[in-house]
């Protein structure tokens, strides 16, 4: 029996506003890609399953699973990591909540979480804790018990939102 | 952030300070075990068995040699010629027994998922491609799956060295529970199972093993709660003097117990990087996560509690077993999963006999070890479920009854029925205030409101007990290497900001923000002034770690005394360079004062400068310290935290579904460090509680075949289900310490679990039925609603 493991392919795509191009092999996800190929190793893996929400990217202004998506599909793309997110400071301010409010403990759900959040809060006013609780519920957390992550995006759309 | 800077001479401990080391992880800057990669790294992909129990007639490894990437394919004989086999048995636990465990199985296998070869390729991917390719000439073994089977004296032994399935076996008698059993006015019973269980932190396990053949040296990045244990493993077992091991554990995403465990791929690893000279990366996927990672719980119980005539509770019979997997967990043993069971049991209630019997099974399952709670949670479980059976037969309110039960303030300290000695326990204050927090009346009148209307709500007050920050006496005695003593280091840098490495180690808890609050306040400074480092066995203190809740016990015990002696070496410097007496002076601001005045002298930079750069300007002979080390071990055997839990929940009769609606906790933790990193252990713990009681259950077959190994099929709780919890703090420190702290980390677990035991039979009793089962699945619900139906009908 051979394996045939590693065909790849060539793909060109905008990652954290910068231009990419590479070879990968055709079977290989999204966020191993990021992870392996570009050292972006903020995006985690969690389960593999698309359950976790640990790999949540955004991929052409959508908040993705990395699990669920091979890098090939992502050609032509244009890909925000947490890393991305971070530096254009577009959520400081739900980071800095997170931060005063301790919203994270282990840190590795963390960054899909607040990818997540972010698509919440671009949505623009003022969600009830249950929808907070209700978008963020693809998102597994093991440690903090959710609360605290509910009370740093509430109080961001609040701020956001002048009230 | 309105905690205090420390420049106007507040005090950091007991404020709100938030972790000054969460803001990466928060910006994606985590750097988890996982993340790292050093050159020549190749990866490790291991072939597990699919069977429960079977033999290794022969391996064929030559198609997976020949695959793409292939680096080298192992088998177990050829790493236990490396690696000698774990054997767990505790020396001061008489009848103890366990078979030798090979790190990778060599003989045969004795659960599903044990590692039977290990594939080394130059990525993950093609290690896995190639793990496929190995054939493994099976014999299938019949499989021991049962507590009850396994225990049985037909049960055929999985190690027919070892006679029998029977681990180990324990007693507690105090004065004689079948006598008062006999007498009792009220004796009420409850069957109880609690379901088996994984841990399932986010990040998986994790290791990089690095074995430098030119330098003798073994460095080893591990996702673990203990550096210090792991160096003492792998310098035993591959026989490389201990200062030549170095392991370093960088972020780690949740530990939550299972990271204190020693697993056989992680140890395989290592040394395979040694056989190869070169370093080996192994990171478990979530399907091996679930199939080898050290499972928890696994217990069933019959319990009976006597009441005498006027509501005093006399006796307590806690008949208990447990399944222990196929081995003894290395090297911690898990035997405390079935002894806390039954020394926790009735430790807040004043009863004077009392039979405690834990048996525990070997069975073609995966190793039970170590996880938040240890047996505690069953313990406080069965107690709390017959407290309210009793108070339900005794006509009293299950609160006012708890409250007539406790033990008298007078009698402290003291040795429980089961064996857990305490100093003091807050059980009336923290009854009361969460009580209180809860409206506890109020409740109860909308409860009977709504039954009227047929919405079945249950209320549960549950106490809880947690033994914490286990001193010498437990371990010590068993010959396990395992150290309760903690150290803290801390340096004056010379530009008077201070460094302080600590030997315990925090997996997101908050323990370093802890650590940096009390040397802070020690020092006289603000949180920007100091860095806590931790988790590398090369640079810091020797120490235990992260187990048990001892953190801030124990290793903020060492900071505190680290900090106190840096600032006596502080000011004594500071007294010769201003020709004063020590005594005079003090540390505040940043700088050194008078300590009638308030007047400042110099600050803390200037003693650096002159204590590293210009001891020409000193008399001579002066030799500045400004660097300690002090390490504590407490004399205590642990220290009993308690507390209090309320839940509100609704059973929907029809679907069997739980809803929680409500939820408090009052707690008693001793001297509360920093309230928002205990509050949100105390969160993080309950959520994790409610997931064990509700929905988590690593289901296996007749056969040994997991069900469910997937995070889709196991189900864990989810934002959208779980409540606000409101939080209330008793504070009674511990008594032998300076700083007072006890422990928090297993609490919410403990009391979640108990608590929701009593929440849903509290909503089931006027229906006659009640749980017996975890989790309390919709199944389990409707059946035993539809037994209590058939009993009605007779």
């Amino acid at each position: 029996m051979t394996v045939m493991s590693e065909e790849t392919a060539q793909i060109s795509l905008t990652v954290n506003g910068e231009p990419v191009t590479r070879d990968v092999p055709v079977r290989r996800h999204l966020v191993d890609f990021l992870r392996l190929d570009l050292e972006l190793t903020g995006s985690h893996l969690g389960c593999e399953h698309g359950v976790c929400g640990a790999c949540t990217v955004r991929v052409d202004g959508v908040a993705v699973r990395g699990c669920l998506m091979l890098a090939v599909q992502a050609d032509g793309c244009d890909v925000v990591t947490i890393e991305g997110l971070s530096r254009s400071g577009e959520v400081a301010d739900l980071q800095d909540a997170f931060e005063v409010r301790n919203a994270a403990q282990c840190g590795y759900c963390t960054p899909g979480m607040v990818m997540t959040a972010a698509e919440l809060l671009a949505a623009g006013g003022v969600p009830d804790r249950a929808d907070i609780r209700d978008h963020l519920s693809g998102n597994l957390c093991r440690c903090t018990g959710y609360q605290a992550i509910v009370d740093a995006v509430e109080e961001t759309a609040k701020a956001r939102a002048g009230r | 952030m309105s905690a205090p800077d420390g420049n106007g001479g507040e005090k950091l401990v007991g404020t709100r300070v938030p972790r000054p080391n969460v803001r990466r992880l928060i910006h994606g800057k985590g750097r988890y075990t996982d993340d790292i990669s050093v050159p020549g790294m190749v990866h490790v992909a291991f072939v597990r068995s699919p069977y429960g129990h079977a033999r290794i007639k022969g391996i064929d490894t030559s198609a997976a040699a020949a695959a793409d990437g292939v680096v080298r394919v192992f088998t177990g004989a050829e790493i236990s010629a490396v690696f000698e086999p774990l054997v767990s048995v505790a020396g001061h636990r008489p009848g103890h027994k366990s078979a030798p465990q090979h790190v990778v199985a060599v003989d045969k296998v004795s659960f599903q998922g044990e590692p039977v070869a290990a594939v080394v390729a130059d990525s993950r991917a093609n290690a896995e491609d190639a793990a496929d390719l190995v054939m493994v000439d099976w014999e299938e073994l019949p499989v021991v799956m049962g507590i009850e089977e396994a225990l049985s004296p037909d049960s055929p032994p999985i190690f027919p060295d070892l006679g029998d399935n029977v681990c180990f076996q324990h007693t507690v008698d105090t004065g004689d529970a079948a006598k008062a059993l006999a007498e009792a006015a009220i004796v009420v019973e409850h069957d109880f199972e609690f379901g088996r269980h994984s841990a399932v932190t986010l990040e998986s396990r994790s290791v990089l093993a690095d074995w430098d053949p030119v330098d003798g040296r073994l460095d080893v990045f591990q996702s673990h709660q203990s550096p210090y244990q792991m160096q003492d493993v792998y310098s035993r077992h591959l026989g490389i003097p201990e200062h030549k091991v170095r392991v370093t554990t960088p972020d780690v995403g949740g530990g939550f117990g299972l990271k204190i465990n020693v697993h056989g791929d992680e140890l395989a690893a290592a040394a395979i990087s040694k056989i190869l000279c070169r370093p080996v990366k192994f990171t478990a996927d979530r399907i091996e996560s679930f199939l080898a990672d050290c499972q928890t719980r696994d217990h069933i119980a019959t319990a009976k509690l006597g009441v005498d005539a006027d509501g005093r509770i006399t006796v307590m019979d806690f008949e208990n077993a447990m399944s222990a997997g196929a081995y003894t967990a290395y090297i911690r043993f898990g035997l405390a999963e079935g002894m806390m069971a039954i020394m926790s049991a009735a430790a807040p209630y004043s009863l004077s006999d009392y039979h405690g019997r834990t048996r525990v099974a070997y069975v073609n399952k995966g190793i039970v070890g170590m996880f938040r709670g240890v047996g505690v949670p069953i313990g406080c479980a069965v107690t709390e479920v017959l407290i309210d059976k009793a108070a339900a037969a005794a006509k009293i309110d299950p609160v006012e009854f708890r409250r007539k039960n406790y033990h008298r303030e007078d009698a402290y300290p003291l040795t429980s029925v089961g064996g857990y000695h305490a100093y003091h326990m807050s059980l009336e204050r923290c009854l009361d205030a969460c009580t209180g927090i809860m409206d506890y009346p109020a409740l109860r009148t909308e409860q009977a409101a709504l039954r009227e209307k047929g919405v079945y709500r249950g209320i549960g007050v549950a106490t809880f007990v947690e033994a914490a920050a286990f001193g010498p006496i437990y371990y010590g005695p068993s010959g396990a290497r395992v150290s309760t003593q903690d150290g803290c280091t801390v340096k004056l840098e010379p530009s008077g900001v201070v460094r302080c490495n600590t030997s315990v180690t925090d997996q997101g808890q908050g323990t370093l923000t802890g650590i940096a609050q009390i040397v802070a306040d020690e020092l006289g400074i603000g949180m920007d002034r100091i860095e806590v480092l931790a988790g590398d066995s090369a640079t810091t203190p020797y120490g235990g770690g992260a187990w048990a809740s001892r953190g801030m016990t124990i290793g903020g015990e060492a900071a505190l005394r680290a900090g106190r002696a840096l600032k006596e070496n502080i000011l004594d410097l500071a007294a010769t360079i201003l020709q004063t007496s020590a005594e005079t002076l003090t540390l505040a601001g940043g700088e050194v004062r008078d300590k009638e005045t308030g007047e400042a002298r110099m600050d803390l930079a200037e003693i650096g400068r002159i204590g590293y750069y210009r001891q020409d300007t000193l008399p001579p002979g002066t030799q500045p310290e400004l660097m300690v080390t002090r390490h504590f071990v407490p004399d205590a055997a642990y220290y009993v935290a308690n507390g209090v839990h309320g839940a509100h929940v609704e059973v929907d009769i029809e679907t069997g579904f739980v809803n929680i609606l409500g939820w408090w906790v009052a707690d008693d933790c001793g001297r509360v460090i920093n309230p928002l990193l205990v509050d949100e252990q105390i969160r993080g713990g309950v959520i994790q509680g409610i997931g064990n009681a509700l929905y988590e259950h690593t289901q296996y077959d007749a056969g040994g075949q997991m069900l469910n190994a997937t995070l889709a099929d196991y189900l864990l709780p989810m934002a959208g289900e779980m409540p606000d919890i409101r939080i209330a703090h008793v504070e009674t420190p511990v008594p032998d310490t300076q700083l007072g702290a006890n422990g928090i980390g297993e609490s919410g677990t403990i009391g979640a679990i108990t608590v929701l035991w009593c929440a849903i039979n509290d909503a089931l009793r006027p229906l006659g039925a009640e749980v017996t089962k975890q989790p309390f699945t919709p199944e389990h619900i409707l059946n035993v609603l539809a037994q209590a139906q058939a009993r009605v009908r007779g």
